[in-house]
């Protein structure tokens, strides 16, 4: 079992206060990549403290694939309804409809990589010139990589090995017109850290986080949710399981784990317990050694 | 709950991938399907031990070619405290990866292969940890079983590296030496039965004791304004608050301030934390001022005490490392740097560069990448910025290239 004080150390939200700030100081068009998962949802309690007063200067975008869960699409509207924020929505079938991207077919068929041509596409139409994103560096080895302020190309590309150097706390968000920076408030965060900061600031989140019953295929050893959205065999067997969500993905990427946590307190003693890694429940990370990697080389956050 | 940041740096063979991994593998932190890849890929790569540099090489190329090309992040808590490791590769030529790792550290380890004694990579991770003025360093001599945990020699190379160390070390920095093996976790995060002769704590206990930000809250306090809170809205009418992040010393309700560059005067009102109301700021928060008068301030301003006004200055001595592959050129601007201020900076000239290993200086008509200089240049705007040795977290600056928008180098000032 791992260690960890249940405590949330506030230098980390001192921090990611400081780096949304700076985005606000040097773009002029930044926007918070909403997924309506956990960890956008502390960029947006973030956002809320950086600036209060006053109103947070960034709309949410929300990259939709269409395959997302219900319960994470309500829970979205929520938010903004109460937040008074601004939301973006980009939604993944309009770039399928115009065949910017062609949909993958079989029995892994997910439309989390086609995301990407569609976070490009809201990018350009909005003009936006920085992204803010929840991804971590504890999450993934190539995100271990990733700088605060990471500068992509035109065509959203991460170039790793010419990356620029990040020293004490200076931020260097200077582009060229076309350039677009990904900024990462919490990159130094854990999983862990962002769970203890939910239960602190008590934030609300959605309910596949917490233990629910749900239909799910067993197959390769992981437990998938049962949709519309996935391709089922005709002898895979659908059975009923009280399971909950790690990460909130697209339906046909994101696998549940079998849990009663229904509490914040028991999700946080569970993942201190837990044998699997967080994105071991994402297969779009299990397609090769460096899924991740070539994802972001591509554009993706 | 506190945070410590640690340096590590250090080539493939010295152990250090072995020690990372013996850390979080002896703190539970490595997941048991993270373990499974690393055994999968270890034996793909036909050894016979659970190689854990697979934890840290992340990059696509890094893994083809067995190196490490950029800093790493690692993470790990116990119940004491949450640690945050930046690991850089030690090679020559990544002298800029080590000074970015190292920046923010409050501990740097530096590794020493117990058969190779004390080589030039370990003066260059020492001068580096000097030049940041790292307040804690700690010399883990490692792969002490392959010398028979001898203290003998363990002592001899604990004299040596002091010999080198006391021509540079600075007062208040402290070193520690630390007789470990990575592989079979002596002295890592238990006492050693091995080497009873050793009296001081594990490494991770010193990791857990360890003061943070001592020198911080003794220093003058500054706070860079990053950006202006106007809601213009019936419940905040007329606030005009001051957003920034305290970067040394604290601000109290009541304090005095001067406004720099402009030398304005007024006084806080109050210090915002979101919606709760503060009698102190202390350094590393992020906070909004308010003052009593409404003046003229704008993002790049600093707050100072006025009992603490420091020199307004345009002509900088400073060490800068140069970490872009296009060469410094003299007489071409640069933008400097400085807390959230900006301002055009043109180096008038070259002093010396410093080979970290030996200490010699040489002179030099540009500077390449990975050197460290002493250079003299003059800035457009006066700047409100403490000596690094006063004040390390005031007193340093970047270098941006105006037309590729490159961080091209990082300063100290003399």
């Amino acid at each position: 079992m791992k260690a960890n004080a249940k405590i949330f150390p506030r230098e980390l939200e001192d921090e990611a206060i400081y780096i949304m700030r700076e985005a606000a100081a040097q773009f002029e068009r930044p926007a918070i990549l909403f997924s309506g998962g956990k960890d956008s949802i502390t960029l947006v309690r973030l956002a809320q403290k950086a600036f209060y007063p006053g109103k947070v200067p960034f709309p949410l975008v929300h990259v939709d694939t269409g395959h997302n869960f219900p319960e994470t699409i309500t829970f979205r509207d929520w938010l903004v309804e109460t937040s008074g924020l601004d939301l973006i929505v980009a939604n993944v079938q309009d770039d399928i409809n115009a065949k910017r991207v062609t949909e993958e077919k079989g029995k892994y068929a997910s439309r989390n990589t086609l995301q990407t041509v569609t976070l490009l596409r809201v990018i350009e139409e909005n003009k936006f010139d920085a992204c803010l994103g929840g991804a971590r560096r504890d999450e993934e080895k190539a995100r271990a990589k990733e700088r605060i302020f990471s500068v992509r190309d035109e065509f959203g590309q991460w170039d790793a090995k010419n990356q620029r150097p990040e020293l004490f706390d200076y931020l260097n968000g200077r582009i060229k017109p076309g350039e677009n920076v990904r900024v990462f408030p919490i990159s130094n965060w854990t999983e862990l850290d962002v769970w203890n900061y939910i239960r602190e600031e008590e934030l609300a989140i959605p309910s596949i986080y917490f233990s629910h019953e749900r239909e799910i295929v067993v197959r390769d050893g992981v437990l998938w949710p049962v949709s519309d959205f996935i391709y089922r065999d005709a002898h895979e067997q659908i059975i009923k399981q009280k399971v909950r969500f790690r990460t909130v993905g697209d339906m046909s990427c994101t696998a549940a784990v079998a849990s009663d946590a229904d509490s914040i307190d028991i999700i946080i003693d569970e993942i201190l317990g837990a044998t699997l890694s967080e994105r071991g429940t994402r297969l779009d990370d299990k397609r090769a050694e460096a899924a991740m990697e070539m994802r972001k080389v591509s554009g993706y956050f | 709950m506190e945070v410590l940041r640690i340096a590590t740096a250090g080539s493939v063979d010295d152990g250090k991938s072995t020690l990372i991994g013996r850390l979080l593998y002896e703190t539970n932190s490595i997941t048991t399907d993270k373990l499974e890849a690393i055994q999968k890929a270890s034996q793909r790569k036909g050894i016979d031990f659970l190689d854990l540099s697979l934890l840290t090489d992340g990059l696509i190329a890094e893994r083809e070619q067995g190196i490490t090309i950029d800093v790493a992040h690692i993470y790990f808590s116990t119940n004491k405290r949450k640690f945050i490791i930046a690991d850089s590769p030690g090679h020559v030529e990544y002298t800029r990866n080590m000074i970015t790792g190292a920046s923010k550290a409050d501990v740097s380890i530096i590794l020493v292969d117990v058969r190779n004694g004390i080589l030039d990579q370990t003066h260059r991770h020492y001068f580096i940890a000097n030049l940041l003025r790292i307040p804690n360093v700690i010399v883990c001599i490692n792969k002490m079983d392959l010398a028979g945990y001898d203290e003998t020699r363990f002592n001899s190379l604990r004299n040596e590296f002091l010999t080198f160390a006391s021509k540079l070390k600075f007062a208040e920095q402290e070193i520690q030496f630390v007789p470990v093996s990575s592989l079979h976790g002596e002295n890592i995060t238990k006492q050693s039965s091995k080497m009873s002769w050793y009296k001081g704590q594990p490494l991770l206990e010193i990791l857990e004791g360890m003061e943070v930000h001592k020198q911080l809250h003794k220093a003058p306090a500054s706070f860079p304004v990053q950006y202006i809170i106007r809601p213009r809205n019936d419940e905040f009418h007329d606030f005009r608050g001051y957003a920034g992040r305290v970067v040394s010393g604290s601000f109290s309700v009541g304090d005095s301030i001067t406004v720099l560059p402009s030398s304005q005067k007024s006084s806080i009102t109050n210090i915002h934390q979101y919606d709760q109301q503060l009698p102190q700021a202390d350094a590393r928060q992020s906070v909004v001022i308010t003052l009593k008068d409404n003046i003229d301030i704008s993002r790049g301003d600093f707050l100072v005490k006025t009992s603490e006004e420091p020199e307004l200055k345009k002509e900088l001595e400073s060490d800068l490392c140069w970490m872009n592959a296009e060469p410094l050129v003299g007489g071409k601007t640069y933008l400097l740097q400085h807390g959230t201020s900006q301002t055009k900076v043109k180096i008038t000239s070259i002093d010396y560069v410093q080979i970290p290993s030996t200490l010699e200086k040489v002179s030099a008509a540009e500077l390449k990448m990975n050197d460290i200089a002493s250079i003299k240049m003059k800035t457009a705007k006066p700047l409100a910025i403490d000596r690094y040795a006063e004040n390390p977290s005031d007193g340093a600056f970047i270098l941006v290239d105006e037309y590729s928008n490159n961080t091209v180098a990082v300063g100290f000032v003399k």
